[in-house]
């Protein structure tokens, strides 16, 4: 119980992050921070209790293994997790370049 | 057989182009209008097969549904996927010309149909984590295309939709690993039936709570809805036209739809959540849009409220408020595109968004000012046209289940959103046309058809009421009202 | 300081060159033996761009772009996208979309498993050189800032 707990903690720190955090920099570490939480949330909830990695070998029977489907969905989260941070970090540069600043105080143009 | 196509030509429109586009400027507007004709046809076709078999199950793989994906297609999903497809189909066509003002065509082409192909595995897809990585698609090159012109607007809206669309992805993703981890099954059909033998539990509504936030806020509902109104202006129009008309329904509306009716099973208190926050959706998006002065962004804010009664529709739980909230859908995803589609006309010409700025339109680009004044009506609520129908079913479904405040609210909201295109009509269209334009003349002839034939749709569409076209919005209809009996509906189709 | 000669030192130039081709190699093994061990396309697609990263970083952008022009590198990714989604699709061959339909073979030899090695060499490519696109144009984006100033 303690580490799903413990992952609701890191998810806690990662909307920390994004919500009260000005450098836009650090608002995109805190978004990596959810998505990991989540991530680790998935694979927890597929592990057993000394179970192994759920791989078959050539004369070898496993008998207690992990269930490795929220292994093969957390594998497919991490690759549109790692999409959405290389564009969110390339527009962060091109933010930097129109606006001379990461500080989302002063990158309000838009309004209303 | 028809369903992987449904994704497979727009991922290979996409990839095609990427590889080809660079060689020639019209081989990209050559497969992007190819790829969004052949799936309207296809999707035009899906209605007579739904119609002839009810539900269509296709085994991707050949692998049986629980085990393996699924693909599902019913009333609701071939419902969707027409108005989808259509809208796309008639922006490809709009952007053929719209689009030589910016560099790298086919880039934006590319990234298109890659939204096309998200938002159409998210309509077709039967299980949930598939849902999640179709939603993920769309939304990625969503943002892409926000960004699109690479302008300090742009790019800070592009921003803030980014930030705000992942962390809604988080949630959603948190909401599957935690109904995973309860049912452990993720074909959509199977956790119905799982969750139904359970019983209701704590667990359930933390979940449901978890995605009506993800949910709500790809859907831009009132408090979740401060992206929208900085990221649909921001991108080109011909992307705000698929952004405001389709995307929302079909990320926001449709996935809640679904996974509300078919999968967590619908009661009261989560009707009444809709409800309410339909109304206020519907309320505060057409009072910010009061005030506004960019064309764009007031049109922007106009989404929002007609989301609210699409959502309130559906909140409602009746037969008549779910047929009303799914014709609205539709209705809605048509004159709003129009209207996105005739900003971009003006701004095309003109080169600015200013309300105030422009004047006496009518006489230098009479087909825009005409079919704009046909999507005014239409989203006002004058009688001939499509959006007085589905309103006004909406307000009589409201009557019918006793919910007269909200009926109310809709009225208001109705007479304010008349307002306030009565103030896009004068100061765009009529009264005295600004000396600075003397010289304009009217969009291209592409340009002029394809909203010309959004403006004859906002007409004819009004016709899906009758009884020649209802049978095919009550199967969409039935969908929702069958609930958790999905899962028979289903796997009753395989055999 | 700067001296013109770009990339960083001679040791690390060195060490470098020796490692390059071995991690390059270890890349394309994980790649062909997804589907006997833990790897597989995604995970041998990040180490085949990492080599390329890493030849980027020692030799300067010049030495890698020669290597992988930008163009090509677009090239290639859309192939990967394509081979992987023309594998589905000739699965309606057995009539089925992604069907698996080619001879499975027998477990734990190389050649077995039907189409999932090809699907693995499909997503190494758009993986890998996906990963070495949007790090050099990260990269550029940095340069051409550097150039203005």
């Amino acid at each position: 119980m303690s580490e799903y707990l413990l992952c609701l903690f890191l998810f806690c720190i990662g909307l920390y992050c994004v919500l009260r955090k000005r450098n836009i920099i650090k608002i995109i570490i805190g978004l990596g921070i959810i998505e990991y939480a989540v991530n680790l949330f998935f694979v927890l909830v597929g592990y057993r209790i000394h179970g192994r990695a759920p791989i078959l070998a050539k004369e070898q029977k496993i008998l207690n293994m992990v269930d490795p489907l929220p292994q093969a969905l957390v594998l497919t989260a991490i690759v549109i997790g790692l999409a959405v941070t290389a564009l969110i970090v390339a527009i962060a540069i091109r933010i930097y370049e129109k606006y001379g600043t990461f500080d989302i105080t002063k990158i309000r143009r838009l309004r209303g | 057989m028809i369903l992987p196509f449904f994704v497979i030509i727009p991922l290979a429109c996409a990839f095609l182009i990427s590889l080809l586009g660079k060689l020639n400027k019209r081989i990209s507007d050559i497969f992007a209008n190819l790829g969004t004709f052949t799936l309207l046809i296809l999707s035009l076709s899906a209605i007579r097969y739904q119609l002839f078999a009810k539900v269509i199950v296709y085994r991707v793989g050949g692998w049986p549904p629980p085990i393996g994906i699924s693909m599902v297609l019913d009333g609701l999903s071939s419902f969707i996927l027409m108005s989808v497809n259509l809208v796309s189909f008639l922006v490809c066509l709009y952007s053929v010309s719209y689009m030589n003002k910016y560099t790298d065509k086919y880039r934006f082409h590319s990234l298109f149909m890659l939204m096309l192909a998200g938002m159409n595995g998210v309509i077709v897809t039967g299980d949930l984590f598939n849902l999640f990585v179709f939603l993920e698609i769309a939304s990625i090159s969503s943002y892409a295309l926000v960004a699109f012109g690479t302008e300090a607007e742009e790019l800070e809206a592009s921003f803030k939709y980014a930030i705000m669309g992942s962390v809604a992805s988080s949630f959603i993703l948190l909401g599957i690993a935690l109904l995973y981890s309860y049912t452990s099954t993720l074909n959509m059909a199977d956790m119905g039936s799982v969750l139904l033998s359970r019983g209701n539990s704590l667990l359930v509504n933390f979940i449901s709570v978890l995605f009506l936030m993800g949910f709500g806020l790809k859907a831009a509902l009132v408090p979740f809805h401060a992206w929208l109104p900085d990221a649909h202006p921001s991108a080109p129009a011909s992307i705000s036209a698929m952004l405001s008309g389709v995307l929302i329904k079909v990320l926001g509306v449709y996935a809640l739809m679904r996974i509300y009716f078919n999968i967590l099973g619908i009661n009261n208190i989560i009707l009444s959540i809709f409800m309410f926050l339909g109304a206020a959706s519907m309320l505060v998006g057409v009072i910010l849009a009061l005030g506004q002065w960019d064309f764009k962004r007031l049109l922007a804010y106009h989404s929002i409220s007609q989301i609210g009664y699409i959502i309130l529709g559906i909140g409602l739980g009746s037969p008549l408020g779910i047929l009303a909230g799914l014709f609205h859908l539709f209705n809605h995803s048509i004159f709003k595109s129009l209207l996105f589609l005739n900003s971009g006309a003006v701004a095309y010409r003109l080169g600015t968004r200013d309300l105030q700025d422009m004047g006496g339109l009518k006489e230098r680009m009479p087909t825009t000012a005409n079919t704009n004044l046909v999507a005014s009506l239409s989203i006002a609520g004058i009688p001939p046209f499509n959006g007085f129908f589905s309103k006004f079913l909406i307000i009589v479904a409201c009557i019918q289940s006793r919910q007269i405040i909200y009926g109310i609210c809709a009225v208001i909201a109705s007479i304010l959103t008349l307002a306030s295109f009565m103030k896009v009509q004068k100061y765009a269209f009529f009264g005295k046309l600004n000396k600075k334009w003397q010289d304009i003349k009217e969009v291209p002839g592409i340009m002029q058809l394809s909203m010309v034939v959004l403006a004859v749709l906002c007409l004819v569409s009004a016709l899906l009421i009758t009884p020649l076209f209802k049978p095919y919005l009550e199967s969409a209809v039935n969908v929702l009202l069958l609930g958790r009996g999905y899962n028979k509906a289903v796997f009753g189709a395989l055999k | 300081m700067k001296s013109k000669e770009k990339g960083m030192t001679l040791i690390v130039k060195t060490v470098t060159r020796l490692t390059v081709g071995l991690i390059l190699l270890y890349g394309i093994y994980i790649v062909l033996h997804g589907h006997l061990s833990p790897g597989g396309g995604f995970a041998g697609g990040v180490i085949i761009a990492l080599s390329f990263i890493h030849l980027m970083l020692a030799f300067g952008r010049e030495t890698a772009l020669k290597k992988l022009s930008q163009a090509r590198a677009s090239i290639l990714e859309s192939l990967g996208a394509i081979m992987f989604l023309s594998i589905a699709v000739l699965g309606f061959l057995g009539g089925y979309f992604f069907l698996n339909f080619l001879f499975k073979g027998k477990p734990f030899n190389l050649f077995s498993a039907g189409i999932i090695p090809l699907c693995n060499i499909a997503i190494s490519l758009k993986v890998g050189v996906g990963l070495f696109t949007i790090f050099v144009v990260l990269v550029l984006f940095k340069i051409l800032k550097e150039d203005n100033e």
